[in-house]
């Protein structure tokens, strides 16, 4: 064994600068190990499915809007199987529900929070020059490639895609079609992705940090990376389990979840029975409602950085929100069967996830009162990302709350399986987490390309982007509480309770279709931007951590010199400073 | 490019990168047959009756299996210990009998399962049958892909030796605790399966 060799500073490798050049095309922008190559190619992967997912669900808004109406123009695009003479067939708006859920979650939010900002933005943040394993960091990419592209693949297999939600409950996902398999294939190449990613963010985390980088000198978007990881790493495997099992029960005949004489289509099966099905439940929101925060806290770790740099000041109450953050990633393991409240597994089993789903209201609530709080005395500077941090508060602040009547045994069981659900978590993940992607995007672009995104094209994207997925939410809150079911593919037509809340979805949907047509500039400004946005030295917006003393773009390897932390991440408005801002990295 | 504390240890942490990374991946393993141990749990306490292990599995010869893996293990740290002590063809000869041994153990499986399919006992025929095949085959799956690793350290990846010593110990360590932990997700898997 080597002995210790101090701290030694991870050293600019300047012989290396020579030798990277030689890379081809292949190996520096296709299988790259530059941690900042691989941001980028998560980032844009979750985009386009992003992009994808959304369309799926401007699909399903035509038929909830108008429902049985022949889809105008591309309707007949989709083949007598799916959308005979354009109308859109139950089946299919169950295919197209289920891969919305799947796709948004897992193959767009994910890779662009997690692989996209916590490649690129995590180790510059930490001062390190790459990931601790760049190999398997590529890996990872791969992994999740394969994954889309399986469940992409999956929507041309006879029968179509996955129609089960992207919750695949048994026995119904037992008894599904082809692209059930395809989805379970899918995941666990989606889950393999995240765990050796999570293996990689917390080593280099823990290793690879600049010297003086102690842990509560962390922006708070280390510590946001740093907990989600160990989120991903230790919520994923039970998933995994499960997806072995039902695949076992799928293609092998097993009944892990499938009970004793269930009656499909009028036939009995002939299975071995036996199984639990609430089992499969269990084992996926032990998943899945950590994922709910790995879809959240990333978003929340942008914002802090973002309304840190634009209101010029600390952010206030720092260490509560580090130790809230830490308190928050432990809670969410055992609060899973608050989705299962309706299942009829028991009071005393309800009484207790209820009452750890109150418990950890209150870390969330702490977090998101400490980013308003830091808003106060503050000179705000309203720029695009500072626009979309400061929109993030009150969004996921509505999602937030209104889940607390989801979290109550009694309150839920009138609203379980509502519109109120999916305004719900929306709130919380599309204009909360998306708004905070968005955010950051316009915030490290300059970082990534050395240009920085035009102005006015991202107001007109903020403004519009705000009504309208304040549009397409809030009428869902109505809709929900009227009790209409999330699962009904032409919104309820035929219950008479439903009537009064049907042009309600006409207004969601034209919110849809509008929110489509306000991510045109956006879409616009990011390549444009590319090439023709303004040129700005390393760090435009005048902020206080490591990244911002790279290069940019930053180079093979990442700082010119090893970068040293001196003091805390948010050193702004020092009295006596020279400057309103006061880097970490600049020795005083 | 080199990432720094891949062979020299970071002062403050007293651990290199290999070492965190394979400890958080046991973790997650440590998830995984956790899952399926407590989905085994449910499933059975929810059974009206449940066959005993050793009704239906070859006990002797599972026993076997147990001795062979456990000595694999020793083996294994034997290796390494012969590495620690620059030894490298002591090396070579205790990582060749963990890789044989682990070969051994999965020869063995493949006669057990050929026997219970000649039978006619399939995953689907009962839900003890199905744990049984789902756990034992995924655990042979990691037995495979640390023979896997195994080999490539004891063939192509041993270059390592001769540029980076410390390193390719550091690495074997490594792939040695993983294969400790399969044998001792085997160590919960005898009892649980062949005996209760």
């Amino acid at each position: 064994m080597s002995e210790t060799t101090g701290v030694a500073p991870p050293q600019p490798h300047v012989a290396h600068e020579a030798h990277h050049e030689e890379l081809g095309f292949w190996r520096k922008y296709i299988f790259s190990t530059d941690h900042k190559v691989i941001g980028i190619q998560y980032a844009v992967t979750g985009l386009l499915f992003l992009l994808f997912g959304f369309g799926l669900m401007m699909l399903m808004r035509w038929n909830l809007a108008y429902p049985g109406a022949a889809l105008p123009l591309i309707g007949g695009l989709f083949g007598d199987a799916r959308m005979p003479g354009g109308t859109m067939l139950p089946e299919f708006y169950n295919e197209l529900g289920a891969m919305h859920g799947t796709i948004m979650v897992f193959l767009g939010v994910v890779p662009l929070a997690v692989g996209g900002f916590g490649n690129f933005v995590l180790p510059l943040q930490i001062g390190a020059p790459d990931m601790a394993f760049p190999k398997i960091n590529m890996v990872s990419y791969w992994c999740l490639f394969l994954g889309g592209i399986t469940m992409l693949g999956s929507f041309f297999v006879p029968g179509g895609a996955a129609q089960s939600g992207w919750t695949s409950y048994t026995p119904l996902a037992n008894i599904a079609g082809t692209g059930q398999t395809w989805w379970l294939i899918g995941m666990i190449f989606l889950i393999t992705s995240s765990l050796l990613g999570a293996i990689n963010f917390i080593t280099t985390t823990i290793q690879l940090r600049a010297k003086g980088l102690t842990f509560m000198r962390f922006p708070f978007f280390v510590w946001a990376q740093f907990v989600t990881a160990f989120l991903l790493l230790l919520a994923f495997p039970p998933l995994e389990a499960a997806g072995v099992m039902q695949l076992m029960d799928r293609v092998a005949g097993t009944s892990f979840f499938m009970p004793e004489g269930l009656v499909v289509s009028g036939q009995v099966l002939t299975n071995a029975g036996g199984g639990n099905t609430l089992l499969w439940q269990h084992l996926f929101w032990f998943l899945a409602h950590p994922e709910v925060y790995v879809l959240i806290l990333p978003g929340m770790g942008i914002v802090a950085e973002i309304i840190a740099n634009n209101t010029r000041k600390p952010l206030w109450g720092y260490r509560s929100m580090v130790y809230s953050l830490v308190f928050l990633g432990f809670m969410s393991f055992i609060v899973w069967a608050h989705h299962m409240f309706m299942t009829g597994m028991g009071t005393a089993m309800a009484a207790f996830f209820q009452t750890t789903t109150m418990i950890i209201s209150i870390p969330s609530v702490v977090i998101l009162t400490a980013l308003i709080i830091s808003l106060w005395g503050g000179s705000i500077r309203f720029n695009t990302p500072m626009l979309f941090a400061l929109a993030f508060l009150p969004m996921f602040g509505i999602g937030g709350l209104t889940g607390l009547p989801l979290g109550l045994n009694i309150t839920d069981i009138p609203l379980h399986d509502t519109y109120y659900v999916i305004a719900h978590f929306h709130y919380v993940v599309a204009p909360g987490t998306i708004f905070a992607l968005l955010a950051g995007i316009y915030y490290w672009y300059p970082k990534a390309t050395g240009r920085m995104m035009n102005e006015t094209l991202g107001k007109i994207h903020f403004v519009g982007s705000f009504v309208c997925m304040n549009l397409i939410f809030m009428p869902m809150f109505i809709i929900g509480m009227a009790g209409v079911s999330r699962r009904l593919f032409d919104a309820g037509t035929a219950y008479d309770f439903a009537q009064p809340t049907m042009h309600w979805n006409v207004v969601s949907s034209w919110g849809t279709w509008a929110l489509a047509v306000f991510q045109i500039p956006f879409i616009v400004n990011f390549f444009w931007s590319i090439r023709r946005g303004e040129k700005v030295a390393e760090n435009p917006w005048h902020a206080t951590t490591i990244e911002w003393s790279a290069p940019s773009p930053p180079p093979h390897g990442n700082f010119v010199a090893a970068p040293q932390a001196y003091r805390g991440p948010y050193e702004y408005s020092v009295p006596g400073a020279a400057k309103d801002f006061v880097p970490q990295y600049e020795a005083s | 490019m080199d990432i720094p504390y891949t062979v020299e240890l970071r002062r403050d942490t007293g651990l290199n990168n290999g070492k965190i990374g394979i400890w958080l991946f046991l973790a997650s393993e440590v998830m995984l047959f956790g899952a399926l141990f407590a989905s085994y749990i449910l499933i059975r306490v929810g059974a009206p009756s449940w066959p005993r292990g050793d009704t239906i599995l070859d006990v002797p010869l599972a026993t076997l299996n147990t001795i062979v893996l456990i000595a694999s293990s020793v083996t294994m740290v034997m290796a390494w210990a012969s590495l620690m002590r620059r030894r490298f063809e002591t090396f070579r000869i205790y990582m060749g009998g963990t890789i044989l041994l682990g070969l051994v153990f999965l020869v063995v499986k493949y006669f057990e399962y050929t026997h219970h399919l000649a039978l006619g006992e399939f995953p689907r025929t009962n839900n003890f049958l199905a744990i049984y095949y789902t756990l034992t085959g995924l655990h042979g799956l990691h037995v495979f892909g640390g023979m896997a690793v195994n080999a490539y350290f004891w063939g192509p990846g041993a270059k390592l030796w001769k540029t980076n010593p410390v390193w390719f110990t550091n690495r074997v360590e490594h792939s040695g605790l993983f294969w400790h932990f399969v044998d001792l997700v085997w160590i919960f898997l005898f009892p649980t399966l062949y005996l209760l």
